[in-house]
């Protein structure tokens, strides 16, 4: 695979984000969010993408007011349906670079259905999910991927519901590509939307986050940090995972690419049509 | 001249008028929309996509729109009830759209296959929040061409969502139809600035705010948080004051381009008939009837049914002595009637809610009720 640009990070920053205008940014300190914008941004940089040609996406919760921070093409649509929106972007202009970033409520619970059809449609956008395994936009309400028996605001005796596993649902659901990262490790989410950005298909994303505001309070993790740490002790590596036991690796979350395959792309199998029929050929 | 079905007749319209983009979800009485679509638009090199759900068929639209290209959906009842928070996103961000909305029976699944026009006031106000709205009701085969084709040239000029409301008998019936050999087609316009000068919401100087597409150097944000000229969120009192006000005052200054309305023998008419849809064409022919028969009787067809034609209801207010309107539905458009009216002269409204079409003996029989042949009453 061909290198990612080198650049010098806080150059890059200025040069990508909406500093003079959007700035100080809404995010609690401690948040898992502003690192993964730095990582995508690293990512888009790297990958020499055309800014010009970038559009980012996002639904509504923390997590998805990034694209109000970065200068691209930039839209913040309605709860749950960024995929949505981002699908009528790349199928009416291919040639745009579609990236998805969205939280685990807005693409699992209120967006899961359009998740799992993109997944199928195999159209090729990027979707960053920022899991932070609560609602934290609205104050901490339980999520589709709050562990089970963990606090939350609409779950105070503990969450009676299993978490969605993402990277299994979209897998199954047949994305193109699926991997996990974790904030603690910055520059694998770097190097993961490096891999999902020049994956020709629809390619998922998710990121374990921290939100030490209302999900660390609850439950009971001292500081933002002490979140981190717990990332580092419950996510595995799937290359390290295949020389590990098993039951060391019970509970613990598989980071790294977990599904990686090639299906035919929907914008490429239409603008094949397009020119069948063009030719006279259909 | 052709035989032709309403939906193909908005299929042909949507297509001269420029559309290359449609996403929707299969709903009867409008799915021969999405059909026809699915067929025509990879031959002119535009998109068809089925996704779904009706809440992400408008997304996709609106999506496809930001990038510049005409773009649309059609749905009925339950699907356009699922449509409202886009659609209210349309409105907020001012992309232009079309939506058709076939109406058939409701409440919700209420009847698939037959006609009412019970979604009158939901397309006015079936999103949250102040909002304007541009309503198109066709009553023949002709019109679904012709007032499709007004309601893109509409959302593409006025840079918003425009709802085209059919009803079932409308869109399904078939009749032969002429269609024009050209049609005026309004293009968006495109900033005039150089991209570091671009307010996508400033319309200091122009009637409308340029819209640019996304890819096109521009780089601006569209929020359906209540916005600044430039598109980011603001919560300042003056700014979020403005932004509201002027979704409104974009429509009331064109008031008089929007709408549109077709009168027949209102001069001397004492009993007039205000219909939309195809309860309009019932009511011409009982008007046409009635004056046979000696009645003096007029007939306003509201090709327009929002914005609402205030200023005509409250001449003709002046004149008649009474206004009939008939609507498949318990009575909402009549609602604007009263208003405009303000009790200056007698508002008589003809509901039909069985999932039947209103005759014109039943107008007919309204207006012998309410005006003696030969004149004065
Ligand atoms: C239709 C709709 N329902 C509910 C909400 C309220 N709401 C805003 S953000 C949010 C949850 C966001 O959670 P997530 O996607 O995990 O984002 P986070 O804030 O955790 O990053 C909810 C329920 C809304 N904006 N729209
Ligand atoms: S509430 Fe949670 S997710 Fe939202 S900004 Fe604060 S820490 Fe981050
Ligand atoms: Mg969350």
């Amino acid at each position: 695979m061909e290198k990612p640009r080198e650049f010098n990070p806080s150059e890059l920053m200025h040069e990508y984000l909406r500093q003079k205008k959007k700035f100080p940014h809404i995010w609690c300190s401690g948040c898992g969010i502003g690192t993964t914008m730095g990582a995508v941004i690293r990512a888009i940089a790297g990958c020499e993408l055309d800014r010009d040609r970038v559009v980012m996406v996002s639904g509504i919760g923390c997590s998805s007011r990034m694209p109000t921070y970065v200068d691209f093409n930039t839209l913040h649509t309605t709860h749950g349906r960024p995929i949505a929106f981002a699908t009528g972007i790349k199928l009416a202009r291919p040639e745009l670079e579609v990236i998805v970033v969205t939280g685990d409520g807005d693409v699992a619970a209120i967006g899961g259905n359009h998740l799992i059809h993109a997944c199928r449609r195999n159209i090729n956008l990027t979707v960053v999910c920022i899991n932070n395994s609560i609602y934290g936009m609205t104050g901490g309400q339980a999520s589709p991927t709050t562990p089970q028996g963990k606090i939350a605001s609409t779950a105070r005796y503990g969450d009676f519901e299993r978490a969605f596993d993402l990277c299994d649902l979209t897998a199954g659901a047949g994305a193109a590509f699926v991997a996990r990262g974790a904030v603690y490790y910055a520059r694998q989410i770097e190097k993961l939307v490096v891999q999902a950005l020049r994956k020709k298909g629809f390619a998922f994303v998710e990121v374990v986050s921290q939100c030490p505001t209302y999900y660390g309070r609850f439950n009971k993790f001292k500081s933002p940090v002490e979140m981190l740490y717990w990332q580092r002790d419950n996510t595995v590596n799937v290359k390290a995972a295949a020389k590990t036991k098993p039951e060391e690796l019970e509970g613990k979350l598989l980071t790294g690419v977990l599904a990686d395959r090639d299906y035919p792309e929907f914008t490429e199998l239409y603008d094949k049509l397009i020119a069948d029929l063009a030719a006279g050929e259909k | 001249m052709v035989l032709m079905q309403g939906n193909e007749a908005i299929t042909r319209g949507a297509l001269d008028a420029g559309v290359r983009f449609f996403a929707g979800y299969p709903i009867t009485p409008s799915t021969e929309i999405a059909e026809i679509m699915s067929v025509e638009l990879p031959k002119v090199g535009g998109k068809f996509l089925q996704m779904e759900d009706e809440i992400g068929s408008l997304a996709a639209v609106i999506g496809a729109s930001l990038t510049g290209l005409k773009a649309m959906t059609a749905t009925s009842g339950p699907g356009f009830s699922l449509m409202q928070e886009n659609l209210g996103y349309a409105y907020m961000t001012e992309v232009p759209c079309l939506v058709v909305n076939v109406m058939r029976g409701g409440p919700s699944t209420g009847l698939p296959t037959h006609p009412s026009q019970g979604d009158v006031m939901q397309a006015r106000w079936g999103t949250h929040g102040d909002h304007p709205a541009i309503v198109l009701a066709p009553s023949s085969v002709l019109d679904c061409y012709v007032l499709t084709v007004r309601a893109i040239n509409l959302a593409e000029r006025f840079r918003t969502p425009v709802i085209l409301l059919p009803d079932e008998v409308v869109a399904h019936m078939r009749e032969d139809v002429t269609l024009p050999e050209k049609v005026d087609v309004v293009d968006r316009e495109a900033p005039h600035v150089p991209p570091e000068w671009y307010y996508p919401y400033d319309d200091s100087t122009t009637d409308v705010a340029p819209l640019a597409p996304f890819g096109t150097g521009f780089r601006f944000h569209v929020t359906g948080l209540t916005h600044d000229r430039a598109g980011f969120a603001t919560t300042v009192p003056a700014e979020v004051d403005r932004a509201v006000r002027n979704l409104k005052r974009k429509m009331d200054r064109f008031r008089l381009e929007i709408i549109q309305v077709e009168r027949v023998h209102l001069a001397d008419a004492e009993v007039v008939v205000a219909a939309y849809g195809i309860c309009a064409r019932s009511a011409e022919a009982a008007v046409m009837q009635a004056r046979a028969q000696g009645y003096r009787a007029g007939f306003v067809n509201m090709k327009t049914i929002w914005p609402f034609c205030f200023k005509l209801v409250e001449r003709v207010a002046e004149s008649a002595k009474a206004i009939i309107v008939p609507e498949m539905n318990l009575g909402q458009l009549v609602r604007e009637f009263d208003r405009a009216v303000c009790g200056r002269t007698q508002v008589v409204p003809i509901s039909r809610v069985d999932g039947e079409a209103i005759t014109p003996r039943q107008i007919l029989d309204v207006i012998a009720e309410l005006a003696r042949p030969g004149g004065t009453a």
